[in-house]
């Protein structure tokens, strides 16, 4: 197997399971940003340039920055939590790894078992002309529907992260917006015990 | 050994990693990148299928590109929701997030 792939697939998993075990939010984002552009690289390296491109542009040029701001608007309000998450019970660790070995294991010996045919000598050539006229022409409808759910998609996020009519309301009583309590006077001591289970 | 086989274990690990991402860290943004790893893995099973598969399946390229449109108005849904979850319950760990709870 090429060496080339060998050391893109192994700096794409270095990187994800650093960012998966990272107790920093602020570099598991960035680690996962790493493992996007290797995997854009992957892209690159099998010859699908425009789906590289179109990779890198989306994931790291877009997604990373939406995830960066989501990570800095919700930092914790005390300066203690900022640095470090809260550490991961073992029963939840251990019950985790136990799936995801399950699911490995299933995946791996499904893909060892079976057989492929034998690849073509040469890499099939997709220019972009042909990725043009396979998107306009039978996969029109497709593109059409995409581009109407990545238009309500955003206006939905931003009607859901918009702090609503009254523009932006005093902290204490941001937590009692959900639910419909009886009593009006409660909404301040319902958002602090709310805050208590969270924190607890 | 084929490099199809190769290209799906690869991208078996990738999924993986973002299983393990989503089970373990109770953090929501977390849980949202491990999800966007997880199609990032299905994706690049497409691509592999497109170079060492047999037969014509540039099909695959054009579901990848509508996958990564579908993965980013996720992401951006994803993403206002923590926001929102950050706003009402000052938190962003999923286990405080049980109002739903019978």
């Amino acid at each position: 197997m090429n060496l080339v792939f060998a050391l893109l697939a192994l700096f794409c998993l270095v990187t994800a399971v650093a960012a998966v075990v990272s107790r920093n939010l602020i570099h598991s984002a960035l680690l996962f940003v790493l493992t996007w552009l290797g995997i854009a690289g992957c892209y690159l390296w099998t010859g699908a340039e425009f789906v590289a491109f179109s990779h890198a542009l989306v994931y790291v040029g877009g997604i990373s920055m939406v995830v960066l701001f989501a990570v800095l608007l919700t930092r914790p309000a005390r300066a203690d939590e900022v640095a470090a998450l809260p550490p991961v019970p073992i029963e939840r660790i251990l019950g985790g790894l136990l799936a995801v070995f399950m699911v490995a294991s299933v995946l791996g010996s499904a893909i060892v078992t079976s057989r492929f045919a034998a690849p073509a000598a040469s890499a099939p050539v997709l220019t972009v002309r042909r990725l043009g006229e396979l998107l306009a022409g039978p996969h029109v409808i497709a593109l059409l529907l995409v581009g109407v759910i990545l238009t309500t998609a955003l206006l939905g996020a931003l009607l859901i992260a918009a702090p609503g009519p009254g523009g932006r309301r005093p902290a204490p009583a941001a937590g009692a917006d959900l639910e419909e309590l009886p009593d009006a006077t409660d909404r301040g001591t319902a958002s602090e015990s709310m805050r208590e289970r969270g924190t607890r | 050994m084929n490099p199809l086989h190769a290209w799906l274990l690869f991208s078996s690990a990738l999924f993986c990693v973002g299983l393990a991402a989503v089970l373990i860290r109770g953090h929501a943004i977390l849980v949202l990148l491990g999800v966007e790893l997880m199609l990032n893995a299905a994706n690049l099973n497409f691509i592999a299928f497109w170079r060492y598969g047999s037969g014509n399946a540039e099909v695959g390229v054009v579901f990848v590109l509508f996958s990564i449109a579908v993965a980013a108005s996720e992401a951006a849904v994803g993403l206002a929701l923590v926001i929102a979850l950050h706003r009402h319950l000052r938190t962003v760990r999923l286990s405080a997030a049980n109002r739903l709870k019978g």
